[in-house]
Protein backbone atom coordinates (compact mmCIF):
# COMPACT_ATOMS: atom_id res chain seq x y z
CA UNK A 1 0.00 0.00 0.00
CA UNK A 2 3.27 2.86 1.01
CA UNK A 3 6.50 1.64 -1.00
CA UNK A 4 9.25 4.07 -0.84
CA UNK A 5 12.36 3.83 -3.20
CA UNK A 6 15.56 5.27 -3.03
CA UNK A 7 14.10 8.82 -1.21
CA UNK A 8 16.49 11.61 -0.66
CA UNK A 9 16.04 15.05 0.54
CA UNK A 10 17.76 18.04 1.51
CA UNK A 11 16.68 21.61 2.34
CA UNK A 12 18.63 24.54 1.05
CA UNK A 13 18.26 27.91 2.88
CA UNK A 14 18.86 30.43 0.53
CA UNK A 15 18.57 33.17 3.10
CA UNK A 16 21.33 31.54 5.00
CA UNK A 17 23.86 31.71 2.61
CA UNK A 18 22.22 29.01 0.70
CA UNK A 19 23.44 26.57 2.74
CA UNK A 20 22.58 23.12 1.32
CA UNK A 21 21.32 20.31 4.15
CA UNK A 22 21.31 16.72 3.04
CA UNK A 23 18.98 15.22 5.83
CA UNK A 24 17.78 11.65 3.98
CA UNK A 25 19.39 9.44 1.44
CA UNK A 26 18.54 6.81 -0.28
CA UNK A 27 15.27 6.03 1.98
CA UNK A 28 13.38 2.38 1.35
CA UNK A 29 10.33 1.20 2.87
CA UNK A 30 7.20 -1.28 1.69
CA UNK A 31 4.31 -1.55 4.45
CA UNK A 32 1.52 -3.50 3.52
CA UNK A 33 -2.03 -3.88 4.27
CA UNK A 34 -2.93 -4.79 7.44
CA UNK A 35 0.43 -3.89 8.86
CA UNK A 36 2.00 -1.58 11.03
CA UNK A 37 5.39 -0.12 10.51
CA UNK A 38 7.24 1.92 13.73
CA UNK A 39 9.76 4.36 12.38
CA UNK A 40 12.52 4.85 15.37
CA UNK A 41 15.99 6.67 15.30
CA UNK A 42 17.23 9.17 17.88
CA UNK A 43 15.65 12.68 17.50
CA UNK A 44 16.77 14.26 14.24
CA UNK A 45 17.44 11.63 12.86
CA UNK A 46 14.24 12.17 10.36
CA UNK A 47 11.14 9.85 11.16
CA UNK A 48 9.17 12.94 10.91
CA UNK A 49 11.00 14.36 7.66
CA UNK A 50 9.71 10.81 5.87
CA UNK A 51 6.26 11.16 7.81
CA UNK A 52 6.00 14.56 6.20
CA UNK A 53 7.30 13.85 2.58
CA UNK A 54 4.71 10.61 2.45
CA UNK A 55 2.10 13.03 3.59
CA UNK A 56 3.30 15.24 0.97
CA UNK A 57 3.78 18.09 3.12
CA UNK A 58 7.88 17.83 2.46
CA UNK A 59 8.65 17.74 -1.57
CA UNK A 60 11.11 15.16 -2.18
CA UNK A 61 14.25 15.41 -3.86
CA UNK A 62 14.68 12.43 -5.94
CA UNK A 63 13.07 8.58 -5.18
CA UNK A 64 9.38 7.66 -5.46
CA UNK A 65 6.78 7.12 -2.72
CA UNK A 66 3.76 5.27 -3.88
CA UNK A 67 0.79 5.30 -1.49
CA UNK A 68 -2.06 3.57 -3.64
CA UNK A 69 -1.63 4.18 -6.97
CA UNK A 70 -0.62 7.38 -6.71
CA UNK A 71 3.93 8.55 -6.83
CA UNK A 72 3.63 11.52 -4.31
CA UNK A 73 7.10 12.26 -5.38
CA UNK A 74 5.69 13.31 -9.05
CA UNK A 75 2.23 13.87 -7.73
CA UNK A 76 0.23 17.28 -8.71
CA UNK A 77 -1.39 19.22 -5.60
CA UNK A 78 -4.83 17.89 -6.78
CA UNK A 79 -3.87 14.81 -6.72
CA UNK A 80 -2.50 15.01 -3.19
CA UNK A 81 -5.90 16.54 -2.02
CA UNK A 82 -7.52 13.75 -3.58
CA UNK A 83 -5.23 10.95 -1.95
CA UNK A 84 -5.88 12.88 1.11
CA UNK A 85 -9.08 12.79 1.18
CA UNK A 86 -10.16 9.17 -0.10
CA UNK A 87 -7.00 7.20 0.49
CA UNK A 88 -4.59 8.55 3.39
CA UNK A 89 -4.97 9.73 6.95
CA UNK A 90 -2.73 11.62 9.04
CA UNK A 91 -3.01 12.28 13.23
CA UNK A 92 -0.41 15.13 13.29
CA UNK A 93 1.09 15.73 16.86
CA UNK A 94 -0.70 19.10 16.85
CA UNK A 95 -4.19 20.28 15.92
CA UNK A 96 -4.33 22.86 13.48
CA UNK A 97 -7.79 24.24 13.11
CA UNK A 98 -9.99 27.27 11.63
CA UNK A 99 -11.08 29.04 15.24
CA UNK A 100 -14.56 28.81 16.61
CA UNK A 101 -15.40 25.77 14.51
CA UNK A 102 -17.20 23.30 17.09
CA UNK A 103 -14.91 20.00 18.13
CA UNK A 104 -18.19 17.75 16.64
CA UNK A 105 -17.66 19.68 12.94
CA UNK A 106 -13.63 19.24 13.50
CA UNK A 107 -14.17 15.73 13.70
CA UNK A 108 -16.74 14.88 11.18
CA UNK A 109 -15.52 17.03 8.62
CA UNK A 110 -13.42 14.31 6.61
CA UNK A 111 -16.57 12.46 6.39
CA UNK A 112 -18.39 15.69 5.16
CA UNK A 113 -15.64 16.28 2.18
CA UNK A 114 -16.65 12.72 1.67
CA UNK A 115 -19.76 13.93 0.95
CA UNK A 116 -21.11 11.79 4.08
CA UNK A 117 -24.65 13.03 4.63
CA UNK A 118 -24.26 15.30 7.93
CA UNK A 119 -26.27 12.79 10.05
CA UNK A 120 -23.95 9.98 9.36
CA UNK A 121 -20.41 11.71 9.94
CA UNK A 122 -22.23 13.63 13.11
CA UNK A 123 -23.14 10.20 14.65
CA UNK A 124 -19.46 8.57 13.63
CA UNK A 125 -17.86 12.07 15.04
CA UNK A 126 -20.30 11.20 18.67
CA UNK A 127 -19.28 7.69 18.74
CA UNK A 128 -15.31 8.08 18.73
CA UNK A 129 -15.88 11.43 20.69
CA UNK A 130 -17.63 9.30 23.16
CA UNK A 131 -15.01 6.43 23.19
CA UNK A 132 -11.94 9.34 23.38
CA UNK A 133 -13.86 10.04 26.43
CA UNK A 134 -14.25 13.63 25.47
CA UNK A 135 -16.90 15.17 27.97
CA UNK A 136 -19.91 15.85 25.82
CA UNK A 137 -20.43 19.39 27.18
CA UNK A 138 -17.07 20.03 25.04
CA UNK A 139 -18.70 18.72 21.54
CA UNK A 140 -20.17 22.38 20.81
CA UNK A 141 -17.00 23.95 22.16
CA UNK A 142 -14.27 25.02 19.48
CA UNK A 143 -10.82 22.48 20.84
CA UNK A 144 -8.22 25.19 20.49
CA UNK A 145 -8.89 26.15 23.82
CA UNK A 146 -8.95 22.45 25.04
CA UNK A 147 -5.78 21.00 26.80
CA UNK A 148 -2.86 19.34 25.11
CA UNK A 149 -4.01 15.92 26.05
CA UNK A 150 -7.79 16.74 24.77
CA UNK A 151 -6.58 18.25 21.45
CA UNK A 152 -4.93 15.30 20.72
CA UNK A 153 -7.85 12.97 20.96
CA UNK A 154 -9.77 15.01 19.05
CA UNK A 155 -6.87 14.92 16.42
CA UNK A 156 -7.37 11.45 16.73
CA UNK A 157 -11.12 11.09 16.88
CA UNK A 158 -11.01 13.29 13.37
CA UNK A 159 -8.08 11.52 11.87
CA UNK A 160 -9.87 7.62 12.55
CA UNK A 161 -13.25 9.28 11.78
CA UNK A 162 -12.88 8.10 7.85
CA UNK A 163 -11.45 4.55 7.26
CA UNK A 164 -8.14 5.53 4.95
CA UNK A 165 -6.39 2.43 3.65
CA UNK A 166 -3.05 4.03 4.53
CA UNK A 167 -2.68 6.18 7.94
CA UNK A 168 0.57 7.78 9.30
CA UNK A 169 0.34 8.44 12.92
CA UNK A 170 2.47 10.84 14.40
CA UNK A 171 3.03 9.97 18.43
CA UNK A 172 -0.85 9.25 18.86
CA UNK A 173 -0.23 8.05 22.39
CA UNK A 174 2.10 10.83 23.74
CA UNK A 175 -0.06 12.86 26.15
CA UNK A 176 -2.39 10.84 27.02
CA UNK A 177 -3.15 9.01 30.19
CA UNK A 178 -3.34 5.24 30.42
CA UNK A 179 -7.54 4.19 29.42
CA UNK A 180 -7.26 6.87 26.53
CA UNK A 181 -3.90 5.26 25.60
CA UNK A 182 -5.76 1.70 25.62
CA UNK A 183 -8.39 3.48 23.44
CA UNK A 184 -6.36 5.09 20.94
CA UNK A 185 -4.16 1.14 20.54
CA UNK A 186 -7.78 -0.95 19.89
CA UNK A 187 -8.71 2.14 17.22
CA UNK A 188 -5.00 1.67 15.77
CA UNK A 189 -5.76 -2.47 16.11
CA UNK A 190 -9.03 -2.41 14.71
CA UNK A 191 -7.53 -0.23 11.93
CA UNK A 192 -5.19 -3.07 11.14
CA UNK A 193 -7.54 -5.43 11.17
CA UNK A 194 -9.78 -3.74 8.33
CA UNK A 195 -6.53 -3.61 6.53
CA UNK A 196 -5.30 -0.22 6.61
CA UNK A 197 -1.35 -0.19 5.86
CA UNK A 198 0.26 2.12 8.94
CA UNK A 199 3.21 4.15 9.43
CA UNK A 200 4.10 5.00 12.85
CA UNK A 201 6.31 6.84 15.21
CA UNK A 202 5.55 6.09 18.99
CA UNK A 203 8.46 7.24 21.47
CA UNK A 204 6.36 5.07 23.90
CA UNK A 205 7.75 1.71 23.63
CA UNK A 206 5.37 -0.39 25.27
CA UNK A 207 2.92 0.70 22.90
CA UNK A 208 4.98 -0.08 19.99
CA UNK A 209 5.79 -3.63 20.86
CA UNK A 210 2.22 -3.80 21.43
CA UNK A 211 0.95 -2.71 18.10
CA UNK A 212 4.13 -2.52 15.36
CA UNK A 213 4.77 -5.54 13.89
CA UNK A 214 7.73 -4.16 12.38
CA UNK A 215 10.02 -1.36 13.10
CA UNK A 216 12.48 1.04 10.50
CA UNK A 217 15.50 2.67 11.83
CA UNK A 218 15.48 5.61 9.96
CA UNK A 219 19.06 6.76 11.15
CA UNK A 220 19.92 4.21 7.80
CA UNK A 221 18.86 6.72 5.82
CA UNK A 222 20.74 9.68 7.28
CA UNK A 223 23.36 11.24 4.92
CA UNK A 224 26.83 10.60 6.33
CA UNK A 225 28.59 14.11 6.97
CA UNK A 226 31.56 14.60 3.81
CA UNK A 227 34.83 12.55 4.76
CA UNK A 228 33.12 10.34 7.13
CA UNK A 229 32.98 6.95 6.68
CA UNK A 230 29.66 5.00 6.68
CA UNK B 1 -17.34 13.21 -5.13
CA UNK B 2 -15.36 15.07 -7.23
CA UNK B 3 -13.58 13.01 -9.96
CA UNK B 4 -9.89 13.63 -11.69
CA UNK B 5 -11.39 13.82 -14.47
CA UNK B 6 -13.36 16.94 -14.35
CA UNK B 7 -12.55 19.33 -16.47
CA UNK B 8 -11.00 22.81 -15.30
CA UNK B 9 -13.59 25.20 -14.31
CA UNK B 10 -11.17 28.11 -15.27
CA UNK B 11 -8.03 28.01 -17.10
CA UNK B 12 -5.55 30.52 -17.29
CA UNK B 13 -2.75 31.09 -20.18
CA UNK B 14 0.24 33.24 -20.21
CA UNK B 15 -1.36 36.34 -18.54
CA UNK B 16 0.59 39.48 -18.86
CA UNK B 17 -0.38 42.84 -17.99
CA UNK B 18 1.84 45.61 -18.53
CA UNK B 19 1.38 49.55 -17.13
CA UNK B 20 3.31 50.79 -19.64
CA UNK B 21 7.37 50.37 -18.56
CA UNK B 22 6.00 48.89 -15.16
CA UNK B 23 5.16 45.24 -14.69
CA UNK B 24 1.53 44.72 -13.23
CA UNK B 25 2.29 40.36 -13.94
CA UNK B 26 3.63 38.49 -16.33
CA UNK B 27 2.91 34.95 -18.39
CA UNK B 28 0.53 33.67 -15.51
CA UNK B 29 -0.80 30.14 -16.34
CA UNK B 30 -2.64 28.19 -14.24
CA UNK B 31 -6.15 25.79 -13.92
CA UNK B 32 -9.02 26.16 -11.49
CA UNK B 33 -11.00 23.22 -10.48
CA UNK B 34 -14.77 22.90 -9.44
CA UNK B 35 -14.30 22.89 -5.84
CA UNK B 36 -10.39 24.24 -5.41
CA UNK B 37 -9.50 27.19 -3.78
CA UNK B 38 -6.81 28.64 -4.48
CA UNK B 39 -4.82 31.16 -3.13
CA UNK B 40 -2.65 34.08 -4.38
CA UNK B 41 0.40 35.32 -2.14
CA UNK B 42 2.35 38.17 -1.97
CA UNK B 43 3.44 41.41 -0.74
CA UNK B 44 2.14 44.66 -2.04
CA UNK B 45 2.99 45.61 -5.66
CA UNK B 46 4.12 41.66 -6.07
CA UNK B 47 0.77 42.03 -9.24
CA UNK B 48 -1.77 39.87 -7.23
CA UNK B 49 -4.28 42.35 -7.58
CA UNK B 50 -3.36 43.20 -10.77
CA UNK B 51 -3.87 39.52 -11.56
CA UNK B 52 -6.96 39.24 -9.84
CA UNK B 53 -8.58 42.17 -12.02
CA UNK B 54 -7.55 40.88 -15.27
CA UNK B 55 -9.24 37.21 -14.24
CA UNK B 56 -12.45 38.72 -13.08
CA UNK B 57 -12.97 41.22 -16.53
CA UNK B 58 -12.25 44.23 -14.79
CA UNK B 59 -8.71 44.85 -16.60
CA UNK B 60 -7.80 44.14 -20.08
CA UNK B 61 -4.47 42.15 -19.80
CA UNK B 62 -2.09 42.85 -23.09
CA UNK B 63 -1.76 38.93 -23.67
CA UNK B 64 -2.76 35.97 -22.78
CA UNK B 65 -6.26 33.65 -22.42
CA UNK B 66 -8.91 33.14 -19.55
CA UNK B 67 -10.98 30.34 -20.54
CA UNK B 68 -14.02 30.29 -18.39
CA UNK B 69 -16.00 26.55 -18.83
CA UNK B 70 -13.88 26.99 -22.33
CA UNK B 71 -15.39 30.06 -22.85
CA UNK B 72 -12.66 32.76 -23.75
CA UNK B 73 -13.65 35.46 -21.53
CA UNK B 74 -11.80 38.25 -22.95
CA UNK B 75 -12.76 38.01 -26.58
CA UNK B 76 -16.60 37.35 -25.12
CA UNK B 77 -18.77 41.13 -25.71
CA UNK B 78 -19.63 43.23 -22.95
CA UNK B 79 -23.05 42.50 -22.58
CA UNK B 80 -21.96 38.53 -22.22
CA UNK B 81 -19.33 39.48 -19.19
CA UNK B 82 -21.62 41.47 -17.50
CA UNK B 83 -23.81 38.56 -17.29
CA UNK B 84 -21.49 36.06 -16.46
CA UNK B 85 -20.37 38.67 -13.43
CA UNK B 86 -24.08 38.90 -12.43
CA UNK B 87 -24.44 35.37 -12.42
CA UNK B 88 -21.83 32.80 -12.39
CA UNK B 89 -19.39 34.95 -10.77
CA UNK B 90 -18.55 37.22 -7.81
CA UNK B 91 -16.54 39.94 -6.82
CA UNK B 92 -15.90 39.97 -2.99
CA UNK B 93 -13.85 43.09 -2.42
CA UNK B 94 -11.91 43.91 0.58
CA UNK B 95 -13.87 47.30 1.10
CA UNK B 96 -17.13 46.59 2.18
CA UNK B 97 -18.18 49.80 0.77
CA UNK B 98 -16.67 49.18 -2.94
CA UNK B 99 -19.18 45.82 -3.20
CA UNK B 100 -21.83 47.27 -0.95
CA UNK B 101 -24.68 49.99 -1.91
CA UNK B 102 -24.18 52.21 1.11
CA UNK B 103 -27.83 54.01 0.75
CA UNK B 104 -29.57 50.72 0.26
CA UNK B 105 -30.98 48.48 3.02
CA UNK B 106 -29.32 45.33 4.23
CA UNK B 107 -32.32 43.24 2.45
CA UNK B 108 -32.38 45.61 -0.68
CA UNK B 109 -28.55 44.77 -1.06
CA UNK B 110 -29.02 41.43 -0.98
CA UNK B 111 -32.23 41.44 -3.64
CA UNK B 112 -30.75 43.46 -5.77
CA UNK B 113 -28.20 41.09 -7.11
CA UNK B 114 -30.91 38.90 -7.33
CA UNK B 115 -33.27 40.95 -9.33
CA UNK B 116 -30.46 41.65 -11.61
CA UNK B 117 -30.77 38.02 -12.80
CA UNK B 118 -34.34 38.46 -13.13
CA UNK B 119 -36.30 37.26 -9.90
CA UNK B 120 -39.30 39.61 -9.77
CA UNK B 121 -41.40 38.80 -6.47
CA UNK B 122 -41.19 40.75 -3.85
CA UNK B 123 -41.96 38.04 -0.98
CA UNK B 124 -39.38 35.81 -2.83
CA UNK B 125 -36.30 38.22 -2.81
CA UNK B 126 -37.67 39.21 0.94
CA UNK B 127 -37.51 35.49 2.12
CA UNK B 128 -33.97 35.04 0.15
CA UNK B 129 -32.55 37.94 1.64
CA UNK B 130 -33.66 37.21 4.67
CA UNK B 131 -32.42 33.45 4.62
CA UNK B 132 -29.05 34.46 3.15
CA UNK B 133 -28.80 37.15 5.87
CA UNK B 134 -28.87 34.58 8.41
CA UNK B 135 -26.21 31.93 7.02
CA UNK B 136 -23.85 35.26 7.48
CA UNK B 137 -25.27 35.82 10.93
CA UNK B 138 -26.55 38.93 10.31
CA UNK B 139 -29.98 39.21 13.10
CA UNK B 140 -33.08 39.11 10.65
CA UNK B 141 -34.02 42.24 12.37
CA UNK B 142 -31.41 44.35 10.56
CA UNK B 143 -32.90 43.66 7.16
CA UNK B 144 -34.21 47.21 6.75
CA UNK B 145 -31.05 48.90 8.35
CA UNK B 146 -28.45 50.51 5.97
CA UNK B 147 -24.92 48.83 5.64
CA UNK B 148 -23.52 52.40 7.09
CA UNK B 149 -25.24 51.28 10.66
CA UNK B 150 -23.28 47.75 10.66
CA UNK B 151 -19.93 47.03 12.07
CA UNK B 152 -16.98 46.45 9.41
CA UNK B 153 -17.71 42.54 10.26
CA UNK B 154 -21.17 42.75 9.64
CA UNK B 155 -20.27 44.66 6.61
CA UNK B 156 -18.10 42.24 4.98
CA UNK B 157 -20.48 39.22 5.48
CA UNK B 158 -23.51 41.05 4.18
CA UNK B 159 -21.21 41.73 0.92
CA UNK B 160 -20.56 37.89 0.81
CA UNK B 161 -24.10 37.05 1.08
CA UNK B 162 -25.10 39.97 -1.99
CA UNK B 163 -22.23 37.70 -3.64
CA UNK B 164 -23.56 34.23 -3.23
CA UNK B 165 -27.30 34.44 -3.08
CA UNK B 166 -27.10 33.98 -6.89
CA UNK B 167 -25.23 30.87 -5.85
CA UNK B 168 -22.35 31.49 -8.15
CA UNK B 169 -19.45 29.03 -9.49
CA UNK B 170 -16.56 30.81 -8.96
CA UNK B 171 -15.85 33.85 -6.43
CA UNK B 172 -12.67 36.66 -7.01
CA UNK B 173 -11.65 37.48 -3.47
CA UNK B 174 -9.60 40.46 -2.45
CA UNK B 175 -8.34 40.16 0.99
CA UNK B 176 -11.68 39.49 2.21
CA UNK B 177 -10.44 39.82 5.89
CA UNK B 178 -8.01 42.34 5.29
CA UNK B 179 -9.04 45.19 7.99
CA UNK B 180 -10.72 43.09 10.57
CA UNK B 181 -10.17 42.49 13.94
CA UNK B 182 -8.64 39.28 14.57
CA UNK B 183 -11.74 37.87 16.09
CA UNK B 184 -14.10 38.83 13.66
CA UNK B 185 -11.67 37.10 10.97
CA UNK B 186 -11.46 33.62 12.64
CA UNK B 187 -15.63 33.97 12.40
CA UNK B 188 -15.35 35.37 8.53
CA UNK B 189 -12.86 32.37 7.69
CA UNK B 190 -15.06 29.92 9.42
CA UNK B 191 -17.91 30.72 7.18
CA UNK B 192 -16.24 31.02 4.20
CA UNK B 193 -14.98 27.36 4.66
CA UNK B 194 -18.67 26.36 4.92
CA UNK B 195 -19.65 28.17 2.07
CA UNK B 196 -16.81 26.99 -0.16
CA UNK B 197 -17.66 23.39 0.67
CA UNK B 198 -21.28 23.76 0.98
CA UNK B 199 -21.71 25.26 -2.16
CA UNK B 200 -19.00 23.25 -3.87
CA UNK B 201 -17.69 26.77 -4.94
CA UNK B 202 -14.31 27.75 -6.33
CA UNK B 203 -12.28 30.45 -5.53
CA UNK B 204 -9.40 32.87 -6.33
CA UNK B 205 -8.28 34.19 -3.01
CA UNK B 206 -5.56 37.30 -2.81
CA UNK B 207 -4.26 37.20 0.48
CA UNK B 208 -1.04 38.79 1.83
CA UNK B 209 -1.69 37.01 4.99
CA UNK B 210 -0.46 33.10 5.45
CA UNK B 211 -2.80 32.22 8.26
CA UNK B 212 -5.54 33.08 6.18
CA UNK B 213 -3.96 31.24 3.42
CA UNK B 214 -3.24 28.21 5.34
CA UNK B 215 -6.87 27.87 6.50
CA UNK B 216 -8.63 28.84 3.12
CA UNK B 217 -6.79 27.75 0.37
CA UNK B 218 -6.22 24.27 -1.03
CA UNK B 219 -3.34 25.43 -3.02
CA UNK B 220 -1.21 28.29 -3.28
CA UNK B 221 0.88 30.55 -6.05
CA UNK B 222 3.58 33.23 -4.77
CA UNK B 223 4.21 36.36 -6.52
CA UNK B 224 7.09 38.60 -6.68
CA UNK B 225 7.22 41.30 -9.14
CA UNK B 226 4.92 40.06 -11.23
CA UNK B 227 5.99 36.90 -11.62
CA UNK B 228 4.59 33.78 -10.15
CA UNK B 229 7.53 32.12 -8.40
CA UNK B 230 6.24 29.20 -6.30
CA UNK B 231 3.03 27.11 -6.53
CA UNK B 232 1.92 23.97 -5.14
CA UNK B 233 -0.11 22.21 -2.17
CA UNK B 234 -0.87 24.85 0.76
CA UNK B 235 0.73 23.14 3.27
CA UNK B 236 3.95 22.14 1.28
CA UNK B 237 4.77 25.78 -0.15
CA UNK B 238 4.53 27.10 3.52
CA UNK B 239 6.15 24.15 5.16
CA UNK B 240 8.91 23.21 2.63
CA UNK B 241 9.37 26.67 0.41
CA UNK B 242 11.20 25.87 -2.45
CA UNK B 243 12.11 29.87 -3.71
CA UNK B 244 14.31 32.85 -2.25
CA UNK B 245 11.60 34.72 -1.66
CA UNK B 246 9.13 32.22 -0.37
CA UNK B 247 11.59 30.95 2.46
CA UNK B 248 11.97 34.83 3.54
CA UNK B 249 8.17 35.35 3.54
CA UNK B 250 7.04 32.58 5.81
CA UNK B 251 10.40 33.42 7.75
CA UNK B 252 9.21 36.97 8.32
CA UNK B 253 5.56 35.71 9.85
CA UNK B 254 5.89 36.44 13.50
CA UNK B 255 4.60 33.41 15.59
CA UNK B 256 2.09 33.47 17.96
Amino acid sequence: MIEIKNLCKSFTLHNQGSAVIPVMTGAHLRVAPGECVALTGASGAGKSTLMRMIWGNYLAASGVIRVGDLNVAQASAREIIALRRDTLGYVSQFLRVVPRVPTLRVVAEPLLALGTPEAQAEARAMDLLERLNIPQRLWQLSPTTFSGGEQQRVNIARGFAHPYPALLLDEPTASLDGANRAVVLDLIAAAKARGAAIVGIFHDEAARAQICDREVDVTAFTPMPAGVAP
Amino acid sequence: MKDLRDTPLLVVEDLSKRYGARIGCVDVSFDLWPGEVLGIVGESGSGKSTLLSCLAGQLAPDTGRVLYQGHDTLEMGEPQRRTLARTDWAFVHQNPRDGLRMGVSAGGNVGERLMAVGARNYGAIREAATDWLGRVEIDATRIDDRPRQFSGGMQQRLQIARNLVTAPKLVFMDEPTGGLDVSVQARLLDLLRGLVRDMGLSVILVTHDLAVARLLADRLMVMQGGHVIEQGLTDQVLDDPQAPYTQLLVSSVLQV
